[in-house]
C-alpha cells in the first residue's frame, strides 16, 4: 500500500508538487497523466528518493514505513522500483554483473539466499527470452550504446528480475514502437497480482490500452485535479488536457 | 553536488578502517646502524657475503648518488627526507638459512598467511593440500612466491618444480652466488646506477628482491610473484628485481606489497629491470597496496620506484599492468625500451588517490627498432583530497620506421577537492611513425549513483561498481586470479572518500 498525503516538493527552491494526495492499494495499477511540467517526473523521483528533490510538506507511507525517511537503496530493497525515463549508462559495468548485484541486494533484504552466477544466468536467460532480448545484452556494459528501445527493454528486464512490490513507470512508453510498447505492457501485466501495484506515468492513452489501469489521475500544476476509471484516459485523448484543466 | 557531498560525509566516518594489512609482526630483528654512508654499503654487502665486483658496483653507485639531487619535477609535495634517519638493513634473525619452507620461522609464515599469501606449496595437480588454510590457498592455480620481509627474502616456493624446466626463480641475493654470470651480465643493464636519484640509492643499498631467468623456448608453467612486506619501523625497503626472458620464452610475473600503519613515512625505492630477447614475452603485473597514510595525510609509504624493461630482441614484448591503490606518494614510470624490430610495449595502469594521497605515475616508451608498437592505457581516479598525475613520454627515434603508439588517459574525479592532471610528452623524430593520444576527464555523475542506488546498491557498492567499470580495460589485463582481488581493492581504497 502506497499512501501519499498532501505532498509538496520543490526543485532548486521552485515548488513543483503542490499538495498531491494519492492512495494505491496492493494489487492496483494507477495511471498518472498530465501535460509537460505538471510534475509527473518529479513525483517519480520524490518516490525514489533522488537528491535535489526536496519535500517541503506532506508524507508518503509505503507498506507502513515512512518512505521519505529512507535512503534510495533502502526504498529499492523494500520493493520500490523506478523504471527510468532515460536509463543511465554505466561504462565498463557488465549488465549481468549489475543486475546480479542488484538482485542479490534485494534478495538479502527479503531474507532470501543470494544467487550464484549459474542460478542467475538461468533465470536471466529465461526472462530475456520472454522479452525478446538477445543474450549478448547481458555481456554489454549497462545501457552503453543501447538504442532507445533496448534501454527500455533493459529496464523491463530489471523489473521482471527484481519483482518489486511497487513499480513506477516514468514515461516508459515514450519513443517506443508498438511491439516494444506491448513488451512493456506484458512485463507489467505478468507481475500483476495481489502483492504488486504500479504507478504508470504517461502522456498518452495508448499504453493504457495494454496496461488497463484501475484508476486514472490527471496531474496539473503539481496536484491531482481529476480522478476516474480507465475511461478518463480516453476522455483525455479526445479532449486534451486543456478541457479537463478548464473544467477543474 | 549534493549527492556527492553527502556521500563524502557519510563515508568519511569510516575512514581508516579500510586498510586491513596494517598489523605489525613481532619478531626478533637485526638492524644495520641507522644512517647512510660507505660503511653501511659495505655492511650490507658483507651481510650478503657478496663478491668484490658487486661491492665495487655498489660503492660506485653510492658515489654517484652523493653527487645527485632529489628530483623535484614531479607534481608531488612532501617535506625533505632525512636520508640519515633511516635503517637501510633490517632482517629477521635466522639461525641458519632455511633449507625448506618447513624451517621458516612460524611467525613469518603466520604473517604471510594473514596477508593471504600462499607460501605453502600445493600439490600441483590436486590443488587441495593447502585448501582452507588461507583464502588464497583454495582451489586456485599454484603461484610461486618469493616473500621479501623488510630487507631479506624469507622464502621462495616452487623452486624445485620450476627448476625442472630450467627456470631460475630465487632471491637476488641467492642469484648473486648461484648464477653470478647472469647477474653480472644483466644487473644495471636496463637501469644503470646513475639513472636517477632513487635508482642510484637503490643500487648502493639494495638488500634483496627476486631474480627470474626463463630459458630459451620455455613457457613458465605458473604465475611467478614476489610479495614485499615492510614490517620494521624507521626502515626503508630497497629491493631489486631482475627478470630475463631468453629467446621464445614467456613469463607472467606479479608483485604485491603491504606495510603496517604508522605515523611516520617510510621510503620504498625499488628498481625493476626486465630483459626480453627475441620473441620473448614478459607480462609484469603490480598490485601496489602500501599503507597510504591516514585521512589527514599522516604516515604512509613514499613509493619512489624505477621500473624499466628492454625489448632487446626482435618481436619481443613487455607488458606492464599496475593497480596503484596504496602509498602516500607514488613516483613511478614503468617504461619500455623497444630496441628489437617489431617489438611491443604496453602499459596499463589504474591509480587511485584518496584522502591526501599523491600519485605522479605513467610510462615512457622509447621506440628505437622498426615497426615497434606501444599502447598506453592510464586510468586515474582521484577522491578526497587526492592528487593524481599521469606523466608519460613517447619518444620515437629517427630510425624507428613504421612505429606506432596509442595513448589513452582517462581521469575520474570523485568529490570536488581532488585533482587530476595529465602531462603527456611526445617526441617524434620519424616521418613514418604514427602517434595517437586521447584524454578524458569525468566525474562520477549523480545520475549514475542514483541509478545504482535505485536498484538497491548502497553508496559504496555503487561507487565501487562505477569505478571498476571505469578501470575495466586495465583490470582485464591482470591475471585472472588477481583481477578479482584488484576489484575489491579498488573499492576498499575508496572507502572513506565516497563510498
Amino acid at each position: 500500500m502506497l499512501k501519499i498525503e498532501n505532498l509538496h516538493a520543490a526543485v532548486d527552491g521552485k515548488p513543483i508538487l503542490n499538495g498531491l494526495s494519492l492512495t494505491i492499494a496492493p494489487g492496483e495499477v494507477h495511471a498518472v497523466m498530465g501535460p509537460n511540467g505538471s510534475g509527473k517526473s518529479t513525483l517519480s523521483y520524490v518516490l525514489a528518493g533522488r537528491e535535489g528533490y526536496e519535500v517541503t510538506e506532506g508524507s508518503v507511507s509505503f507498506h507502513g514505513q515512512d518512505l521519505l525517511a529512507m535512503e534510495p537503496e533502502e526504498r529499492a530493497v523494500a520493493g520500490m522500483f523506478l523504471a527510468f525515463q532515460a536509463p543511465v549508462e554505466l561504462p565498463g559495468v557488465g549488465n549481468a554483473n549489475f543486475l546480479r548485484t542488484a538482485l542479490n541486494a534485494v534478495r538479502r533484504a527479503r531474507g532470501e539466499a543470494e544467487m550464484d552466477a549459474m542460478q542467475f544466468l538461468k533465470l536471466a536467460r529465461a526472462r530475456m527470452k520472454v522479452l525478446n532480448m538477445p543474450e549478448d545484452m547481458l555481456k554489454r556494459p549497462v545501457n552503453v550504446g543501447f538504442s532507445g528501445g533496448e534501454k527500455k527493454r533493459n529496464e523491463m528486464l530489471q523489473l521482471a528480475m527484481l519483482a518489486p512490490k511497487f513499480a513506477v513507470l516514468d514515461e516508459t512508453d515514450s519513443g517506443l514502437d508498438i511491439d516494444a510498447l506491448k513488451m512493456v505492457a506484458d512485463t507489467v501485466n505478468s507481475l500483476r497480482g495481489p502483492d504488486f501495484s504500479a504507478l504508470v506515468i504517461t502522456h498518452y492513452q495508448r499504453l493504457l490500452n495494454h496496461i488497463v489501469p484501475d484508476r486514472v489521475h490527471v496531474l496539473s500544476a503539481g496536484r491531482i485535479i481529476k480522478s476516474g476509471g480507465p475511461e478518463l484516459a480516453q476522455e483525455l485523448e479526445a479532449s486534451g488536457y486543456a478541457g479537463v484543466q478548464a473544467a477543474a | 553536488m549534493p549527492a556527492v557531498t553527502e556521500t563524502l560525509e557519510t563515508v568519511q566516518s569510516v575512514t581508516d578502517s579500510g586498510y586491513k594489512w596494517g598489523f605489525e609482526t613481532e619478531i626478533e630483528m637485526e638492524f644495520a646502524p641507522k644512517g647512510l654512508n660507505e660503511d653501511i654499503v659495505r655492511f650490507i654487502s658483507r651481510k650478503k657475503d657478496e663478491p668484490a665486483w658487486l661491492l665495487d658496483w655498489r660503492l660506485k653507485a653510492f658515489a654517484i648518488w652523493k653527487k645527485m639531487e632529489e628530483p623535484t619535477w614531479a607534481a608531488v609535495k612532501y617535506p625533505p627526507i632525512d636520508y640519515q634517519d633511516s635503517y637501510y638493513y633490517a632482517a629477521p634473525v635466522q639461525k641458519a638459512k632455511p633449507k625448506s619452507l618447513d624451517e621458516v620461522d612460524p611467525e613469518l609464515l603466520k604473517t604471510y598467511a594473514k596477508l593471504g599469501i600462499p607460501l605453502k606449496e600445493q600439490a600441483i595437480l590436486a590443488g587441495v593440500e593447502g585448501a582452507g588454510e588461507s583464502p588464497a590457498d583454495s582451489g586456485r592455480m599454484p603461484i610461486a612466491v618469493d616473500a621479501v620481509f623488510d630487507s631479506v627474502s624469507v622464502a621462495t616456493s616452487y623452486k624445485e618444480r620450476l627448476a625442472k624446466d630450467g627456470i631460475i626463480f630465487c632471491s637476488i641475493s641467492e642469484a648473486v652466488h648461484e648464477h653470478p654470470e647472469l647477474v653480472r651480465q644483466y644487473l644495471g643493464s636496463v637501469v644503470p646506477q646513475g639513472d636517477n636519484f632513487y635508482a642510484a640509492l637503490n643500487s648502493a643499498v639494495f638488500t634483496d628482491g627476486s631474480f627470474v631467468y626463463i630459458p630459451k623456448g620455455v613457457r613458465c608453467p605458473m604465475e611467478l610473484s614476489t610479495y614485499f612486506r615492510i614490517n620494521a619501523k624507521s626502515t626503508g625497503q630497497f629491493e631489486r628485481t631482475l627478470i630475463i626472458a631468453d629467446e621464445r620464452s614467456h613469463v607472467s610475473y606479479l608483485e604485491g606489497c603491504t606495510a603496517p600503519m604508522r605515523d611516520e613515512n617510510q621510503l620504498h625505492a625499488a628498481v625493476v629491470e626486465l630483459v626480453a630477447l627475441d620473441d620473448a614475452t614478459i607480462k609484469y603485473s603490480t598490485v601496489q597496496n602500501w599503507y597510504p597514510g591516514d585521512a589527514e595525510g599522516r604516515g604512509g609509504i613514499y613509493n619512489f620506484v624505477t621500473k624499466r624493461g628492454a625489448c632487446r630482441g626482435a618481436r619481443s614484448k613487455i607488458s606492464w599492468t599496475q593497480v596503484e591503490t596504496g602509498s602516500a606518494i607514488t613516483w613511478k614510470y614503468p617504461s619500455c625500451i623497444l630496441q628489437g624490430d617489431d617489438s611491443v610495449g604496453e602499459f596499463y595502469s589504474v591509480a587511485i588517490t584518496n584522502n591526501r594521497q599523491q600519485a605522479d605515475t605513467g610510462t615512457k616508451m622509447f621506440h628505437i627498432g622498426k615497426n615497434t608498437r606501444s599502447t598506453i592505457v592510464s586510468k586515474g581516479i582521484s577522491a578526497g583530497k587526492g592528487q593524481n598525475t599521469y606523466r608519460g613520454l613517447v619518444k620515437i627515434s629517427p630510425k624507428a620506421h613504421g612505429a606506432r603508439n596509442f595513448t589513452q588517459c582517462d581521469s575520474l574525479l570523485i568529490g570536488d577537492q581532488c585533482g587530476a592532471h595529465t602531462v603527456p610528452y611526445i617526441e617524434n623524430r620519424c616521418m613514418t611513425a604514427k602517434v595517437e593520444h586521447e584524454a578524458t576527464t569525468s566525474r562520477i555523475a549523480e545520475d549514475q549513483l542514483f541509478y545504482c542506488r535505485q536498484r538497491g546498491l548502497n553508496e559504496e557498492e555503487a561507487v565501487g561498481m562505477i569505478v571498476n567499470g571505469f578501470a575495466r580495460e586495465v583490470l582485464k589485463e591482470l591475471p585472472m586470479e588477481f583481477a578479482v582481488e584488484a576489484q575489491k581493492l579498488l573499492q576498499i581504497s575508496l572507502e572513506g572518500s565516497v563510498g
